[in-house]
C-alpha cells in the first residue's frame, strides 16, 4: 500500500547546534527523506571585503583573521603571499620557516576540529570533539606563545612574520611532534572502525571525482573523492617545495574517505612540521616593509591550501594605500555548492553528517 | 551444596505471594511503599545524574560539575532548583492541554514500573504473579505521553522526535518480550520476586544472548545512546521536548532518567539476581547492580556514535527479533530436556549457552545482517 | 608549479576561432567581449589540450565606467591556469551570461556579484540575493555605493 505523503519545510539553522555556526539550510522533506534544500547564507556578512576597501594593506591582515577564525595563520598567510605577489616584497628564509610552522600547526588544529565536529555530527556524544580540543588545546598554547594570541592571532605580516619565537618555543614543538602521532592513533583505535560510524559514513552523500572538479571543490573534499590536488604541491607558495609530503586522498568521496582524508592529513602536516623544524635557519625574521605600503599599479592572486580548502586573495592596487579591490575565495563557501546534490534523497541524519563531512565556518562563508 | 536452579516447570511449588509483615495492612503497606518507590527514584534519578554527568566528564578529559557541594555532589539539586525556577513558555499554536497533560503522562508509567521490582525478598509494591507482563505493558505507556508532546508542541523537530519515537519503541517492543521470555521459561513464573527466587547464580550467565538482546533493546526503548535518536541533539535539536521548558521539561528530564533507571532495575532483576548478593544488605546490593547497569548506559553513551533511523529498524527486525527467536527455542528445548541441577551440568549449561551467543551474533553480524551495508531501505 | 599560459599565446588560437572575440590580452590574461564570453569559455574548458575544468574563482571590480569581471581558470591535468576577463559597461543593468553551465562552482559566485556588485548573469538558475536580504538597497561592493 503506497501511503499518500506530502512534503513539509524545516528551516534547520541559523541557530541549531550542528550547523556550525549561524548557517541556516530551508530543507523539504518528506517524512524523514530530504527532498531539497536550499542554503541560505549572510547571517555573519560584515563586509570583510568593502571594508579593505578603506584599510591600509597592513591594517587588513587583522580582518583576515576573522574569516576563517578556527585557522588564523593560514588566512593571515595567504593575504600576506598575495600583498608581496602585488609588492614584489622578498621575505627573509627564517621567517619562511616560521610561516610554514605556523601554518601546518594551525591545518592540525582546524582538522582537530573538523573531525571532532563531524564526529559528533554523527551522534558520538562529544567524546571525540573533547579528545581532539585537548589537543587543539596545545597547539594554541604554542601559537600563544608566539604570538600572545589564542584565536586571532594576526602573527604573520606583510614581509615576514611579527616577531621571532621564544627560545623555549622549539623544544615545546618537539614535545608536541613527538606525541601527537599517539594521539592520532588514539583517535584511529576510538572510531575509524566503529561499525556504527562505518554505517553511517561510509557511502553517504558520494561526490563523484567530476562532480568535485565541476563545483570547483577544494582541499579535503576534493581529495576526498579521488583527485590528486593540493596547492603545496601542485603550485609551491612560500618554500613547500623544499619538504616531502605524501597527498592522501580517497576512492570514493564519500563521508567517511573525507573524515579519512583529514585524518591523513595530520600525520602529513606534522612531517612537514618535522623536517621544518630541523631545517630552521637563524636569520632576521621580517623584511624591510614601509608602513604604508603603495603596490605598483596591477592586481595579484595568491592562494594557498588551507584546511578548508583553497583559500586564495585577488588584489588590485591603483598605487595607493589601501587595496582598490580586495577579494577573497571562501573555500567553505565553494565547498557548498555540491550540498545540494549530495543531500537529496538521503535522511535528515544524514544530511548533518554529509553537512559535517564538508567542514564549514560560517565566517569565511559570509565574510 | 544446594541445587543451583530449577528448570522444571513440573518442581515448581507454589508460594503465596508474600507481604511483609511489617508495617502490616494492605493500606499502610501501600502508603509506605509508594512514599518508597517515589524517594527511591527519586533519589536514584539525582544519583544517575550525577554518575552521568561526573562519569561523563572523566570519560572525555573534563572535569564534570565539580562547583556545588563536595565533589559536586549538589549539583543535581541545583539543576532542579534551577529547572524549577524557569519560566514555563508554552508556544501561541501548541494544542495547550495536551502540551501540559504529555510530561504526566510519560512520567507516570515510569513511576509505576518500579511498583512491581522488588528491593528485597518480598520488599516491593505488589508481588504481582504477573509482574513482567505488567512491566511490558506500562513500559510502552511513556511513548504516548511522548508522542502527545511531539504534537501538541507544533513543532516540526519535535513531531520527528516523537514520529522516531513511536516507531523505535513499536519495533524493539518485540525483541525486548522476546528476551524475557526466556527468562521466565527458565525462572518459571512471572512474578519477578519469584525470578529473583530462582536465580541461585545470575540468569545473565544461563541467558548470556537474552541479557545482551534484553539490553539492546531496552536502550532502545528508553532511547539511550546509540539508540537516541528522538532526542538526537546534532540533527533535530531536542526532539519532543524542544519546546518544554521549567516544570514541564524537567519532568520530561525526570521521565528519561527515570526509565533509564527502570530498565536497569529490570535487568538487574531479571538477569544480575536482583537484590541477591553475600555479606552486603539486599538492598545495597540492588542499588549497586542498578547503578553499575546504568554506569555501562552512560559508558556506551559517550564511546558510540548514533545510528540512523532506517538502521535503528533494520537493525531491530533483521538482527535482534531473529535472534530473539532463536534464543527463545534454544532456551526451551534445555528447560524441556530438564538437565540436572547439579553444579558441574550448570557450568556445561554456561559454557554452552555462551558459545551460542558467540557463534549466533558472530553469524549474524557476519553474513545475515550488517548495519554498515550502506543504504538499507525499510 | 602552476604554469601561467600566455594570455597571447591563447588569443591567437582563440582569434582563429573566434574572430573579433578578443579585446585585449596580456601576458597571463585575456579579457574577452562579453557576448562570446560562454563560447571561448566552452571552447577553453572542452579543448583537450587546454582542459581547464577548474574554476578558481569569479570576482567583479568596479572601475567606475565599466566592470570587470574576473573568471580564474585551472586544469587540474595540465596544471596551468590562465585568466579570463570580461567588461560590463552598462551600470544600469548589467547583464552577463553566466558560467553555470559549464562550472557548476560559479553558482554562488555569481549570486555574489550579483548581490554585492550587481551583475546580472542570465541563465543563473536561482539568480537572487545570497548575503542581503531580498529589497536591500544598492549593491554594496559599487565603488558609488553609500
Amino acid at each position: 500500500m503506497a501511503l499518500k505523503t506530502e512534503p513539509f519545510v524545516l528551516n534547520m539553522g541559523p541557530v541549531h547546534p550542528s550547523t556550525h555556526g549561524v548557517f541556516r539550510m530551508r530543507t523539504t522533506l518528506d517524512g524523514e527523506v530530504v527532498v531539497d534544500i536550499e542554503p541560505i547564507f549572510g547571517y555573519l556578512h560584515r563586509g570583510v571585503e568593502k571594508l579593505a576597501e578603506q584599510r591600509t594593506y597592513t591594517g587588513i591582515i587583522p580582518l583576515t583573521d576573522r574569516l576563517d577564525y578556527i585557522s588564523s595563520m593560514n588566512n593571515n598567510l595567504a593575504y600576506c603571499l598575495a600583498v608581496e605577489k602585488l609588492a614584489g616584497i622578498k621575505v627573509p628564509e627564517r621567517a619562511e620557516y616560521l610561516r610554514v610552522i605556523m601554518a601546518e600547526l594551525q591545518r592540525i588544529a582546524a582538522f582537530l576540529i573538523a573531525v571532532g565536529a563531524f564526529l559528533n555530527d554523527c551522534g558520538a556524544f562529544f567524546t571525540p570533539f573533547m579528545y581532539m580540543f585537548r589537543e587543539r588545546e596545545k597547539i594554541v598554547d604554542l601559537l600563544e606563545m608566539v604570538s600572545g594570541q589564542r584565536l586571532t592571532y594576526n602573527y604573520i605580516r606583510v614581509g615576514g612574520v611579527s616577531q621571532d619565537i621564544p627560545e623555549e618555543f622549539l623544544p615545546a614543538l618537539r614535545t608536541f611532534v613527538a606525541q601527537m602521532p599517539g594521539f592520532i592513533d588514539e583517535y584511529d583505535r576510538l572510531l575509524m572502525q566503529n561499525e556504527i560510524l562505518l554505517a553511517r559514513a561510509k557511502g553517504v552523500g558520494i561526490l563523484t571525482r567530476e562532480q568535485a572538479i565541476n563545483c570547483a571543490a577544494s582541499g579535503p573534499v576534493l581529495r576526498a573523492s579521488g583527485v590528486k590536488w593540493d596547492i603545496r604541491q601542485a603550485d609551491p607558495y612560500s618554500i613547500y617545495d623544499r619538504f616531502e609530503f605524501d597527498i592522501p586522498t580517497g576512492t570514493v568521496g564519500d563521508c567517511y574517505d573525507r573524515y579519512r582524508v583529514r585524518v591523513a592529513e595530520m600525520r602529513q602536516s606534522l612531517r612537514i612540521i618535522q623536517q621544518a623544524m630541523t631545517q630552521l635557519p637563524p636569520g632576521p625574521v621580517k623584511a624591510a616593509v614601509p608602513h604604508l605600503i603603495r603596490p605598483p599599479v596591477g592586481e595579484a592572486y595568491a592562494h594557498l591550501e588551507a584546511p578548508k580548502g583553497e583559500l586564495g586573495f585577488y588584489l588590485v592596487s591603483d598605487n595607493s594605500i589601501a587595496p582598490y579591490r580586495c577579494h577573497i575565495r571562501p573555500p567553505s563557501l565553494i565547498n557548498l555548492t555540491a550540498l545540494r546534490d549530495m543531500v537529496r534523497g538521503w535522511k535528515v541524519a544524514d544530511l548533518i553528517v554529509i553537512f559535517g563531512s564538508i567542514d564549514i565556518t560560517v565566517g569565511e562563508i559570509d565574510r | 551444596m544446594m541445587p543451583v536452579l530449577n528448570f522444571g516447570i513440573h518442581h515448581q511449588v507454589f508460594i503465596p505471594a508474600v507481604p511483609p509483615d511489617w508495617p502490616g495492612g494492605f493500606w499502610w503497606h501501600w502508603l509506605f511503599f509508594t512514599v518508597v518507590i517515589i524517594a527511591f527514584v527519586l533519589t536514584m534519578v539525582m544519583g544517575a545524574i550525577y554518575i552521568e554527568r561526573r562519569g561523563m566528564g572523566r570519560m572525555q578529559s573534563r572535569l564534570g560539575p565539580n562547583r556545588t557541594g563536595p565533589f559536586g555532589l549538589l549539583q543535581p539539586v541545583a539543576d532542579a532548583i534551577k529547572v524549577l525556577l524557569k519560566e514555563n513558555i508554552v508556544p501561541v499554536k501548541a494544542d495547550k492541554l495536551v502540551h501540559w497533560l504529555a510530561p504526566v503522562v510519560a512520567f507516570a508509567p515510569a513511576l509505576m514500573l518500579f511498583a512491581v521490582i522488588p528491593f528485597q525478598d518480598g520488599a516491593l509494591l505488589a508481588d504481582l504473579n504477573i509482574g513482567i507482563l505488567y512491566i511490558v505493558a506500562i513500559s510502552s505507556v511513556s511513548t504516548v505521553g511522548i508522542f502527545m508532546a511531539g504534537w501538541a508542541s507544533s513543532n516540526k523537530y519535535s513531531l520527528l522526535g516523537a514520529m522516531r519515537n513511536v516507531a523505535a519503541i513499536v519495533s524493539y517492543e518485540m525483541p525486548l518480550v522476546l528476551a524475557i521470555v526466556g527468562v521466565v521459561l527458565i525462572a518459571g513464573s512471572l512474578s519477578l520476586n519469584r525470578i529473583v527466587i530462582a536465580q541461585d547464580i545470575p540468569f545473565i550467565l544461563l541467558q548470556p544472548l537474552g541479557f545482551f538482546l534484553f539490553f539492546a533493546a531496552g536502550c532502545a526503548e528508553i532511547n539511550r545512546s546509540p539508540f537516541d535518536l528522538m532526542e538526537a541533539d546534532s540533527e533535530i535539536v531536542a526532539g519532543f521536548h524542544t519546546e518544554y521548558s521549567g516544570m514541564k521539561f524537567a519532568m520530561f528530564y525526570l521521565v528519561e532518567y527515570a526509565e533509564a533507571i527502570a530498565i536497569a532495575a529490570i535487568i538487574t532483576t531479571l538477569f544480575l539476581g536482583g537484590w541477591r548478593g553475600p555479606l552486603l544488605p539486599p538492598w545495597l546490593w540492588f542499588v549497586t547492580k542498578v547503578m553499575a547497569v546504568f554506569f555501562t548506559m552512560v559508558w556506551t553513551r559517550t564511546t558510540l556514535p548514533r545510528i540512523r533511523i532506517d538502521q535503528l529498524m533494520a537493525l531491530a527486525w533483521k538482527f535482534l527479533l531473529p535472534l530473539a527467536v532463536i534464543n527463545l527455542i534454544i532456551t526451551a528445548i534445555q528447560v524441556l530436556a530438564s538437565w540436572p541441577d547439579t553444579l558441574p551440568w550448570t557450568l556445561v549449561m554456561i559454557i554452552v549457552n555462551f558459545t551460542i551467543l558467540a557463534v549466533l551474533v558472530l553469524l549474524w553480524s557476519k553474513f545475515f545482517f550488517r548495519l554498515g551495508w550502506g543504504r538499507i531501505e525499510v | 608549479m602552476t604554469a601561467v599560459l600566455s594570455g597571447k599565446e591563447i588569443a591567437r588560437q582563440l582569434t582563429e576561432k573566434f574572430p573579433e572575440s578578443i579585446i585585449e590580452s596580456g601576458q597571463d590574461y585575456l579579457v574577452v567581449k562579453n557576448e562570446s564570453l560562454l563560447a571561448v569559455a566552452a571552447f577553453l574548458k572542452d579543448t583537450p589540450e587546454l582542459n581547464f575544468d577548474y574554476l578558481n574563482f569569479i570576482t567583479a571590480v568596479d572601475y567606475y565606467h565599466y566592470f570587470e569581471v574576473v573568471y580564474r581558470l585551472s586544469s587540474l591535468e595540465h596544471n596551468h591556469s590562465l585568466v579570463l576577463k570580461t567588461h560590463c559597461a552598462d551600470r544600469e543593468d548589467p547583464t552577463l551570461p553566466s558560467v553555470t553551465g559549464l562550472w557548476q562552482g560559479a553558482d554562488f559566485q555569481e549570486r555574489e556579484i550579483y548581490d554585492l556588485m550587481g551583475i546580472n548573469f542570465e541563465g543563473h538558475p536561482n539568480m537572487k540575493r545570497i548575503f542581503l536580504w531580498e529589497g536591500f538597497a544598492g549593491h554594496p561592493m559599487r565603488k558609488d555605493f553609500r
